[in-house]
């Protein structure tokens, strides 16, 4: 048997799960079990007790209120992909969706767990901080709900206590019409990003960026804000030669080298990647705008 | 050891078993319900030889808890062909153009062709290759793994309009 023995919990109400969570130690919780069974069956983890909460009742869902895409922590990858308001919505949710593993991990895989495994090459957790998502967080007794700057808090480890589960995300979602772009580069489909990248953009009717959001994953411990790149762009015309000065902030990145190749090769691969976002996102809302006029 | 009873339908027929609770549902299929045409090759999610469907969608049977798919509705490669021994036209499409060689992988390449053409019964080629990204086959090189899987989407099509 591949997976260490563990003490194998179900359970069938939030409640339950929360009790379970502040009388358990050493427990892990079973999402999708994309990473988790794979962590298990390679003993790389051992948990005491495994907590599988797949019959938890509503945990999983996709609802929009107002200008809040709200969807919950079990909501499985793939009905995110395909449904039809993210794909209105928010078209770059669906676009980073489409990159993460293969329909099979996907059909399993969720949002809540890729969120909490934190992968820094994972596609979700970078979306997330592109849209200052927010995560709502319950325990026995108590919910919270934390910005995702303050949820990401270091290499595979995101701001919830042992007795906490993440119950859903929240996205602020962009105008309507918005220039959106997620792109990654992989050696092949569906492997982790040596680097990846995604951008929001809006313009105003002259074409001038009034708003924009870039994030860059899979190149540092965490995925990271651009900040200085988001800060070059905005009030511009987003033309190409500002888009190259944009991409200086890759330098002073932190970089992780690995098998994928050195630090260096994955700053030379950020850069390219975050250029060909930022023009397609940039483009995108160019015609998009022209499209809503 | 913590055994649970599980019951669960595998290809239209009710099974009882028991298991382990870190048996995953692969190794359940294969030695506890000795339907050992469900393969194993990586066991940590990445070679897709274990794929299965599980309440009709595709999943990796090796990234999955036995104790998880109790009262799921799970089919396996030895669902396809019929009790008398035709062969699925995916099968048949399989030989026609030599979509495998050592067979290691075709298992869960079917399964996961399963799923596609159901919901995508006109795919491009380009459509069958994203589907298959996630199962490694070390022998046929894809191309006739797509061949096969244009020659099956056509006679389903055909097999749907009669
Ligand atoms: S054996 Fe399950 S993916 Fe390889
Ligand atoms: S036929 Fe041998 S691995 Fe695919």
């Amino acid at each position: 048997m591949k997976p260490p023995p563990f003490e194998y919990l179900r359970p069938e109400s939030l409640d339950e799960l929360c009790v379970m969570l502040a009388g358990t130690e050493n427990a892990k919780i079973l999402a999708g079990g994309q990473s988790l069974m794979a962590m298990l069956n390679l003993r790389y983890v051992f948990p005491d007790v495994l907590i599988d909460i797949n019959r938890v009742p509503g945990l999983a869902g996709i609802e929009i209120k107002r200008d809040r895409l709200r969807i919950g922590a079990m909501t499985r990858q793939r009905k995110i992909e395909l449904d039809p308001l993210v794909n209105e919505r928010a078209p770059i949710v669906a676009e980073a969706l489409h990159l993460v593993g293969h329909r099979q991990t996907r059909n399993r895989g969720t949002i809540g767990g890729s969120l909490c495994h934190l992968d820094p090459a994972a596609e979700l957790p970078t979306i997330a901080l592109l849209h200052d998502a927010e995560i709502e967080i319950a325990k026995e007794g108590g919910r919270r709900t934390l910005p995702i700057a303050d949820f990401i808090v270091d290499y595979m480890t995101p701001g919830i206590e042992p007795n906490e589960v993440v119950v859903a995300v929240e996205i602020p979602l962009w105008q309507d019409g918005h220039g959106y772009c997620f792109h990654e580069f992989t050696r092949r489909h569906g492997d982790f990003a040596v680097a990846s990248a995604g951008c929001l953009v809006t313009c105003d009717a002259s074409g001038t960026i009034d708003k924009i959001a870039i994030a860059v994953g899979g190149v540092s411990t965490v995925p990271l804000r651009g900040v200085e790149a988001e800060e070059v762009l905005s009030g511009t015309s987003g033309d190409d030669a500002t888009v190259e000065a944009a991409l200086s902030f890759c330098d002073g990145l932190d970089v992780l080298g690995d098998f994928h190749g050195s630090a260096d090769y994955r700053k030379h691969v950020a850069r390219s990647v975050l250029r060909k976002t930022l023009k397609t996102a940039i483009s995108r809302a160019r015609d998009r705008l022209g499209g809503l006029n | 050891m913590s055994e649970r009873s599980i019951e669960l339908t595998v290809n239209g027929r009710s099974y009882s078993g028991t298991a382990d609770v870190r048996t995953t549902l692969a190794d359940f299929l294969r030695h506890g319900l000795g339907l050992t045409g469900t393969h194993l090759g990586c066991e940590h999610g990445v070679c897709g030889a274990c794929t299965i469907l599980v309440d009709g969608v595709s999943a990796r049977s090796c990234l999955m808890l036995a104790v998880q798919a109790e009262g799921s509705d799970v089919r396996t490669i030895e669902g396809l062909a019929e009790p008398n021994g035709d062969l699925h036209p995916l099968q048949t499409a399989f030989r026609d153009n030599h979509g495998l060689q050592c067979g290691f992988c075709t298992p869960g390449i079917l399964m996961t062709l399963m799923e596609l053409l159901d919901e995508q019964p006109d795919p491009t080629e380009a459509d069958v290759r994203d589907a298959i990204s996630g199962n490694i086959c070390r022998c046929t090189g894809y191309q006739s793994i797509v061949a096969a899987a244009m020659q099956a989407a056509a006679e389903l099509r055909k097999g749907r309009r009669a």
